[in-house]
């Protein structure tokens, strides 16, 4: 049962988005091609060069009751939210798997930024006497997979991959492996973020990261176009179930997609640059195909990274198509989603599950101008409509600041 | 100066706010920890927020020593000003 070839298989999902406050709502609204960008209109924000941000729909206090909600930070009460709507989707609960056979990996970019900015404020006004108690456990960054632990009840082990805009793919690729290594059952992986707050938006501005189209909201976020001019910061969360197939067939589970491969690389490049070839990210998807037991030919459909910056998305538009090819179709939702860091490859490897399972590739919003490098000129790009396709594989890549490359790979059942 | 029942209501209110306790199990005979679920990092936000509706500041060393609502309405009333 625990050979490294196992088959696993995704039989939940949870999310809360800028689109919608679960699954179901977030995919309709992505479809429909609603964006989930507006502008900041707080005080604090009129000296800032970028405006703009991707806020969830929904607030977990409306879903979480009230002492957990103060408990925990903004980006544990998101990571809370969506995992129990992918464990109440796997029917978890019921499973009779025990907890110690269950586990968690749930990564964050940021962490509890809000509560570390939060309670300084505390510390400076107040003094030391008055921060929290809970200060620690809300900004510590296995925080939310902690929190996610306790929700599911798993006691198998619980783990924070910390790799910026690459760790809830990571995440994803360790929930393979302990399932692969018969670590544990049943594994609640994903990702989470909520750092909307001046520091981060300053710090990630003064990298000249963001885009500052602050008069057009919806339009801002624009991968692969000629006219990006960065991304736009997002908050929420995303989760999937995983277990080995063998189990979820044998307790009646039902089955979204196979989990059938991950690939994961650095760039030993630049700490934040990417590799202008997207080296690093192509070794990534290609490691993914090969653990997944395919070519390239096999990958009808990628869920980009493209985070409308203007580096980032040419470096990997070289990638995938040079590891993949141009038959693939390949979308961007950060157009509609915005930037959620440490969520965005939970995020989008829902979205890539969901397309595998109604046979329909999401439009990538703003894309009117598309850039004039060789690269993103041949890939076929899925624009102003959902196309639909006949496809039985589909890869999700994420790349985090730090060199950073992950590509999991996603098959029908 | 606050009467016993003033103290007992207090509590009662701070303990709902910090740890979602119902006022009416807020009777001098609980626990904190046994009876009301509450946990000690709870229990220092709780004495924050003693200090700041009665003024009585409950040191760390007195703090380990109150385990039932009823000790905490002692410590208050033999500390008020």
């Amino acid at each position: 049962m625990s050979t490294p070839t196992a088959d696993v298989v995704v039989t939940g999902l949870g999310a809360t988005t800028p689109l919608g406050g679960d699954v179901a709502s977030t995919w309709e609204a992505l479809l429909a091609g609603r964006s989930g960008v507006s502008r900041i209109t707080d005080d604090w924000v009129k000296e800032f060069p970028a405006q703009l941000v991707a806020r969830l729909t929904s607030e977990p206090a409306e879903t979480l009751d009230r002492v957990r909600t103060r408990r925990l930070d903004r980006s544990q009460q998101v990571a809370v939210v969506a995992a129990e709507e992918a464990w109440r989707d796997a029917a978890g609960a019921d499973s009779g798997v025990a907890p110690e056979r269950i586990a968690v990996v749930f990564g964050t970019g940021i962490g509890g930024a809000l509560t570390l900015l939060g309670q300084d404020d505390v510390l400076e006004e107040k003094g030391p006497k008055r921060v929290s108690p809970f200060t620690i456990p809300m900004l510590m960054p296995n925080g939310p997979a902690a929190a996610v632990g306790l929700a599911v009840g798993a006691r198998a082990g619980v783990h924070a991959p910390v790799s910026a805009c690459a760790s809830g793919a990571e995440a994803i690729r360790w929930g393979l492996d302990l399932l692969r290594l018969g670590r544990a059952d049943m594994v609640v992986v994903g990702g989470t973020e909520a750092c909307v707050h001046p520091l981060p938006m300053a710090g990630f501005a003064a990298m000249r990261a963001m885009s500052t189209r602050n008069d057009e909201p919806e339009r801002a976020s624009r991968p692969f176009d000629k006219g990006r001019d960065g991304f736009v910061l997002g908050e929420g969360a995303a989760a999937l179930v995983l277990e080995r197939a063998e189990a979820a067939q044998a307790r009646g589970a039902k089955v979204y997609a196979r989990l059938a491969g991950a690939g994961g690389t650095a760039d030993g490049y630049d700490l934040v640059a990417p590799h202008p070839e997207g080296e690093g990210a192509g070794r990534a998807i290609g490691a993914a195909i090969r653990d997944a037991g395919l070519t390239a030919a096999d990958i009808g459909h990628v869920n980009a990274h493209a985070t409308s910056t203007p580096l980032g998305d040419t470096a990997e538009a070289t990638a995938i198509r040079d590891a993949i090819g141009d038959h693939t179709l390949v979308t961007a939702t950060k157009s509609q989603t915005g930037h959620l860091l440490g969520a965005a490859g939970a995020l989008e490897s829902v979205f890539t599950i969901l397309a595998l399972r109604d046979q329909l590739v999401p439009a990538t919003a703003n894309l009117e101008d598309v850039d004039d490098n060789p690269a993103v000129q041949a890939l076929d790009i899925v624009r102003r409509e959902p196309r639909k396709a006949t496809f039985s594989a589909a890869l999700n890549d994420s790349f985090g600041f730090g060199g950073h490359n992950m590509a999991l790979v996603f098959t029908t059942v | 100066m606050p009467s016993t029942a003033d103290i007992q209501a207090g509590l009662a209110e701070i303990l709902e706010e910090v740890a979602g306790v119902t006022p009416a199990d807020a009777t001098p005979e609980k626990s904190f920890t046994e009876d009301l679920d509450v946990d000690s990092l709870s229990m220092v936000e709780i004495a924050t927020a003693v200090e700041d509706k009665f003024g009585v500041a409950i040191p760390d060393d007195e703090l380990a020593n109150i385990k039932t609502v009823g000790d905490a309405m002692s410590y208050i009333e033999k500390n008020q000003g």
